[in-house]
């Protein structure tokens, strides 16, 4: 790890009408590292994220992200197509239900393949090439590669998506709950997926859920939201093993009495 | 002239032709970009080439000689009655000779006689946008052309090449103008993509239905999207043209008999009149006797 950040969020606010989903937020992200934000339904974690990834613009603070070469941007001061760029490529996007992302109406390699097209790749046969490479590493098929996306089980679209955001190599990925809604022992193997492939490739990842057992195998640190606050943070053992926030506390419980 | 009395030249009123002449200068100025206008009910049928009648009506001048085609044949329903619209209010020349013509109507081809640089080409087009097929939505289409995202359009491209072996698009095959744009080029068939680069001539294009202009300025670079392992090929049957042997034109299959006789002709109806009356014969091509007999 260097000492450089990939990602900082200062002083993040934002309400909506009344009600406060960020409260004066910080946020440091290191590159290779898997931060988790934790916290129950409407405690701010997905606007958080939001805001993080330039989704959402916050009513104060700022985020800034250094790209490859060092420089460093404000998120929600970059122009519009440059933004765009970088969701398309140092970024990815993986979202609780895939569906969302994938196009269901083209096949599993073309998914794969769009971002490289999209970043300008003009040769067919290297574009299906990595896209099998990229569904071989999300341990689907390769002779998958031809078929359309909606006679893919759930956890095989969850898995098509990651090749799909993967597939240009970002140092930077946004999770949104990404086991949410699939099986228990899918989720399992998904979980084992990602942490491999974040491990082996190096990427950072910023993981929203509210499964605190996801945040222990996944994540280096942890935030624990309420409210819109971070309430504690810290490394994801420590805070896990020995929480001192109230907050913190009742979910641990909770996660043990089930 | 003996235009009809009762009209303005050319049927529309001059504001509406400053309107669109308007539009024209902005989509010259920026090829191959998509320009609204305020498309004006016309004395015929949406389907029926209001838009590119309307931009005809607006460059037209009183000593322009119009020519118009439909599927490459002058002598179409369609193509008369365009002819005869102009014939009657702006009173101007027509011909089938792609020579002669200063102004060219066209829905669905491009005449295969190199066009030149006073010369203008005014396509129908039914579907200005590219993506409509790929994204129905009006305000993505906008940004991606904005931001010029055209992935999509090569992930369609993939889709293609994956289920058939190659592009499946046989017409209004998408091309990318001046390095900028992604343009389509109306039904137009894959054969005549290569024709718009670097054209000498003034390409127009008109979308009654859709409210839209654009257009490609002389000597401006077209390209046809490919992959580089699958570059864009044309391709036309392979056939010499039964009436007047070209190798090299666009054909039509054409049946001529109720016993399943057919006939592979050139499209473009005034090209093959001009090769036969410079004395070029096609194997089908009737004889002498033939026609005295008809
Ligand atoms: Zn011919």
């Amino acid at each position: 790890m260097t000492n450089e950040t990939l990602l900082s969020a200062r002083g993040l606010s934002l309400s909506f009408g009344a009600i406060p989903a960020l409260v004066d937020v910080d946020a440091d992200l290191w590159p290779g590292e898997v931060l988790a934000v934790v916290g129950e339904s409407g405690s701010g974690k997905s606007t958080l994220l939001n805001v993080l990834s330039g989704r959402l613009r916050q009513q104060d603070g700022v985020v800034w992200y250094r790209d490859p070469e060092g420089r460093l941007h404000d998120v929600h001061a970059m122009p519009q197509p440059a933004l765009r760029a970088l969701h398309r490529s140092d970024w990815g996007f993986v979202h609780q239900n895939p569906r969302e992302n994938l196009r269901m109406s083209v096949s599993a390699g073309g998914n794969v393949g769009e971002r490289l097209m999209a970043q300008g790749s003009r040769h067919y046969g290297n574009i299906r090439e990595a896209a099998i490479d990229w569904l071989r590493q999300v341990e689907i098929d390769a002779d998958r590669v031809d078929d359309l996306p909606r006679t893919f089980s759930g956890g095989m679209l969850q898995r098509l998506q990651i090749a799909r955001t993967l597939v240009t190599h970002p140092r930077l990925v946004f999770m949104d709950e990404p086991t949410g809604g699939l099986d228990v022992s899918v989720q399992a193997r998904l979980l084992d997926l990602i942490r491999s492939l974040v491990r082996r490739l190096d990427i950072a990842v910023v993981l929203v859920t509210h499964d605190l057992s996801v945040a222990r195998l996944l994540a280096h640190r942890i935030m624990v939201m309420q409210r819109g606050r971070v309430v504690e943070s810290g490394l994801t053992d420590q805070v896990l093993d020995d929480p001192h926030h109230a907050y913190t506390q009742l979910l641990v419980s909770s996660v043990l009495q089930a | 002239m003996n235009a009809l009395s009762g009209y303005n030249f050319a049927y529309l009123d001059e504001q509406t032709k400053r309107m669109i002449r308007r539009a024209i200068l902005k989509a010259v100025a920026i090829p191959g970009h998509q320009v609204p206008f305020g498309s004006r009910e016309m004395p015929l049928p949406y389907g029926w080439g209001t838009g590119g009648i309307q931009v005809t009506a607006a460059v037209l001048g009183p000593s322009d000689v119009l020519k118009v085609i439909d599927q490459g044949a002058d002598d179409t329903t369609n193509a008369v009655s365009i002819r005869r619209f102009f014939g009657r209010t702006a009173g101007v020349r027509t011909t089938t000779a792609t020579a002669e013509a200063t102004l060219i109507q066209t829905r669905h081809r491009i005449p295969e006689t190199a066009l030149r640089e006073d010369q203008i080409i005014v396509y129908q087009v039914p579907q200005p946008e590219p993506l409509s097929k790929l994204e129905p939505s009006r305000a993505e289409t906008r940004r991606m052309h904005g931001l010029a995202e055209y992935g999509l359009m090569h992930v369609k491209l993939y889709e293609d090449i994956t289920r058939f072996g190659h592009v499946s698009i046989s017409y209004d095959y998408p091309v990318l103008v001046n390095s900028r744009y992604l343009m389509a080029p109306s039904p137009i068939p894959a054969f005549d993509n290569p024709k718009m680069h670097m054209m000498p001539a003034l390409q127009l294009f008109g979308a009654g239905r859709e409210k839209r202009i654009y257009a490609v300025p002389p000597y401006t670079a077209v390209k046809s999207l490919d992959f580089d392992d699958h570059p864009f090929r044309t391709t036309r049957a392979p056939h010499a043209c039964g009436l007047c042997g070209a190798t090299d034109s666009y054909l039509d299959e054409v049946v001529t008999d109720d016993r399943g006789g057919r006939l592979f002709v050139c499209s473009d109806t005034d090209h093959c009149e001009t090769r036969r009356a410079a004395g070029h014969v096609g194997a089908e091509a009737p004889t002498a006797d033939e026609l005295a007999a008809e």
